[in-house]
């Protein structure tokens, strides 16, 4: 260990330390930088004290100001929810059918149902409310209990097949095979017939005989015709839409063994407001039917009459 | 134990690491650059300043300022010229123009843009301007700043601080009115109903404009801005530089010495007037380096000098180093013409037109409405019950003019397919639909396409939308139509 000294080649103080002729020089850091790294030490003992900080056994030191993540969550939610509710309370008090005569809260209803669907529904319905086997596509024009816009939130409220809800849509189709109704030969019979009145099949003799069996075991439900019936959530056989499938093996299926498709009563869960909003996104989806009592909302619409 | 011999290390030309600044205090000089400097000056702030106030009125639909960048509504106003967010190449389209403009003009005449027009350089101006006009020239400034500090001392530093602080609030203040109506937000500004955002870029910009312009001053041009780096590359042996020149004025001697000896020395007096000048603090008679900024302020100085002492004027002035060299042989000069029209200039220039030229054109025959479709993912189709086939798009139409505008929206193929909007019954579908959709706005559509089945066929098709006004416009936009396989 030498003496501190001045080297001459540079100017600089040494460290006064040497190792094999080999001396440190003594730059220090510059100022501003000492003393960035001294706010940044004070900064941090501030942040400990003001803030959540150190980890304790139960939880951690809360920090005098008192401030929590989920509190911060809360204030945030609670903005929001005062943000929107005019618009809440403007939807609770306006009729579902007036709905559409006022555009800018139907578009709010819309983007408020769009948002409670990916909530509720879409595990059943699907992300673009398409459905699958044995769910509803929601966006074609057939409705097995109504269309209107007051139908879909009937059915929303209350459900289908829901015991638990008196005012629930109630029905159910008779499992003729395997309730023994009618015999296999039977069942391929009516469903030749099916296959005819929707269009699948030309008339044969086969379904002249399905024809008798219809008449006497299923038009009670579906029509003479065979076009359902929206009171009872009897499907039309005509159309193309089927909800179980429409080909031969289906159509056996259904008329053997019956479905009991379920949904839940929402009216328990949902806030009537987020059930007229839903309905009116539904409604929206391209497939709904106009309310009797609606006025035409579509006011800047072109006449009809160019459609080809 | 050898070490190396420490002298031959020598440090007299190097700016050391820790080196402390040595603080500029150029000299008041009066001569042609100075007051092409002040006319620059004066014009920029006047700009800068001036051009939110002006009026500009669009009717009853749009802001009455002329130049506006209306962020929270994202359109740009500049005049009769309307930008919205998808036309932003226009922007980019400028701002390549800038980049090439500043090629151009370095590859012609150096760093005139930092000499002259660079922000930092005129309000670095504006402030060594305060400094004279509150503590005197050069000289005052010296002593002053070597003085002690007392009660006078500190008394008149905080006052000159305070009307930098002014000049930098007035700077930052007027940057915010760029954005948002000028009269009304300087009044929301006062009356402490201004958004906070407000507040804070003022706040910033008062800070930046105080500590870059009032204190950093030259540092900025010489360590921070990276276009002193850049502008090595731009320049070449053909571009006009601010030249001492070393063979006229070498050896320096002062006047008396010279007139003991003639034809010991050369034109140079030393007087250090050049140095004294320079708002950098450089001396060019050290050659081109990276603090020269080319304001030509030297040229002036040296100019006045030299005819004071009865020499020819010129001993620094701009010469490219071609020129350096043929006058060095006995040549005669390039002609200026020559020296600003040579191939690199035309290219950078051709670019620089072209780009114009392209942006006019676009500018002239833009259309001010857009249509643009969105094809529904989820369903890609929906089968009705008439076996019909019904797609779901989401349609937007814009105005872009300033006054409500009625639009139709036709299909073009797709020959059995009618629409209808999420607003209108599926049973008023047409062909043809007709919207009045706001001045200044996008109007968003549901819009269902429906083809008559069963047998409907999917490909592609087009939305088209049309004008009714007699200014009329199209545009189309093509899309798919998707089937059942």
């Amino acid at each position: 260990m030498a003496d501190k000294r001045i080297d001459e080649a540079t100017g600089t103080e040494t460290m006064g330390h040497e190792w094999d002729g080999i001396e440190e020089l003594n730059t220090p850091l510059p100022k501003w930088w000492l003393y960035t790294f001294y706010a940044c030490i004070a900064f941090a003992i501030g942040y400990v004290v003001v803030y959540p900080a150190i980890p304790l056994i139960n939880g951690g030191t809360p920090g005098i100001w008192g401030w929590t993540s989920r509190g911060q969550f809360d204030k945030e939610m609670k903005a929001e929810q005062a943000e929107r509710a005019p618009i809440l309370a403007a939807l609770a008090k306006t009729p579902l059918d007036q709905l559409p005569n006022d555009p800018k809260l139907m578009r709010a209803a819309i983007e408020g149902g769009a948002a409670a669907f990916k909530v509720n529904c879409v595990q059943c319905h699907g992300a673009g409310a398409a459905g699958s086997k044995g769910y509803p596509n929601l966006n074609d024009d057939d409705w097995l209990w109504g269309g209107t816009i007051d139908q879909i939130d009937y059915t929303i409220t209350h459900g289908v097949r829901q015991a638990a809800d008196p005012e629930s849509h109630m029905s159910q189709m008779p499992s003729f095979g395997k309730d023994g109704i009618l015999t296999a030969s039977q069942i391929d019979q009516v469903v030749t017939y099916v296959q005819t009145i929707s269009g699948q099949q030309k008339p044969s003799a086969a379904s002249q005989a399905g024809a008798a069996i219809f008449e006497q075991n299923c038009a009670v439900c579906h029509g003479a015709d065979g076009k359902g019936n929206q009171t009872l959530g009897a499907p039309n056989l005509t159309d193309a839409i089927w909800l179980y499938g429409g080909d031969r093996k289906d159509l056996i299926n259904t008329v053997t063994n019956a479905h009991y498709g379920q949904m839940p009563n929402w009216g328990g869960r949902l806030d009537p407001v987020t059930i007229k909003m839903l309905a009116a996104y539904v409604h929206s989806r391209g497939g709904g039917v106009a309310s009797p009592a609606a006025a035409p909302a579509a006011a800047d619409a072109a006449p009809a009459g160019e459609a080809q | 134990m050898n070490r190396p011999d420490p002298v031959a290390v020598d440090h007299s030309n190097e700016i050391g690491l820790y080196e402390k600044r040595k603080q500029v205090f150029p000299k008041q000089i009066d001569g042609t650059f100075r007051r092409l400097k002040w006319a620059i000056m004066a014009f920029c702030l006047l700009v800068y300043w001036g051009t939110p106030w002006i009026r500009w009125d669009r009717g009853p639909y749009a802001p009455d300022q002329a130049v506006l960048i209306d962020l929270a509504h994202r359109r740009f106003y500049m005049f009769n010229i309307e930008i919205w967010p998808q036309e932003f190449y226009f922007v980019a389209g400028l701002l390549i123009m800038a980049g090439i403009g500043l090629f151009l003009v370095t590859s012609a005449v150096g760093r005139a843009w930092c000499g002259y027009a660079c922000p930092q350089t005129v309000w670095t101006d504006l402030f060594q301007h305060v400094d004279r006009f509150l503590d005197g020239d050069r000289n005052a400034q010296l002593r002053l700043a070597k003085a002690p500090w007392g009660p006078a001392k500190v008394a008149r530093r905080v006052f000159k601080w305070s009307i930098y602080l002014l000049i930098a609030f007035l700077t930052g203040g007027a940057w915010i009115f760029y954005f948002a109506d000028a009269p009304t937000l300087q009044h929301e500004f006062w009356t402490g109903q201004a958004a906070p955002v407000a507040y804070a870029t003022v706040g910033v910009l008062t800070f930046t404009t105080f500590w870059l312009g009032g204190f950093m001053r030259e540092q900025v041009c010489v360590y921070m801005c990276p276009w002193p780096r850049i502008q090595t590359a731009m320049l070449d042996e053909k571009s006009l530089l601010v030249t001492y020149k070393y063979w006229r004025g070498e050896p320096r001697g002062s006047v008396k010495k010279a007139e003991k000896n003639p034809d010991a020395f050369g034109d140079c007096v030393d007087c250090n007037q050049c140095v004294a000048v320079c708002p950098t603090g450089i001396d060019i008679r050290e050659g081109t380096q990276v603090g020269c900024i080319t304001c030509a302020l030297c040229i002036d100085a040296c100019d006045r000098v030299m005819g004071q002492v009865g020499r020819p004027r010129g001993l620094i002035d701009y010469t490219t180093l071609d020129d350096t060299a043929r006058e060095l042989r006995g040549e005669p000069h390039t002609p200026i013409r020559k020296t600003l029209f040579r191939p690199r200039t035309l290219i950078y220039f051709g670019i620089w037109a072209a780009l114009g030229l392209g942006l006019l054109f676009m500018l002239g025959h833009r259309t001010r409405l857009d249509l643009s479709v969105a094809k529904d993912r989820n369903p890609e189709y929906v089968l009705l019950s008439s076996g019909s086939v019904r797609n779901g798009y989401t349609v937007k139409l814009r105005n872009m003019e300033d006054r409500p505008r009625k639009m139709e929206v036709t299909l073009d193929g797709l020959a059995a397919g009618s629409m209808y909007t999420d607003e209108m019954e599926a049973t008023d579908a047409s062909r043809k639909l007709t919207f009045e959709v706001p001045a200044d706005e996008t109007m968003r559509l549901r819009v269902y396409v429906t083809e008559k089945g069963p047998g409907a066929e999917g490909g592609d098709f087009s939305f088209n939308l049309r004008a009714m006004d007699k200014e009329g416009g199209t545009d189309t936009e093509r899309t798919t139509f998707t089937t059942p396989d």
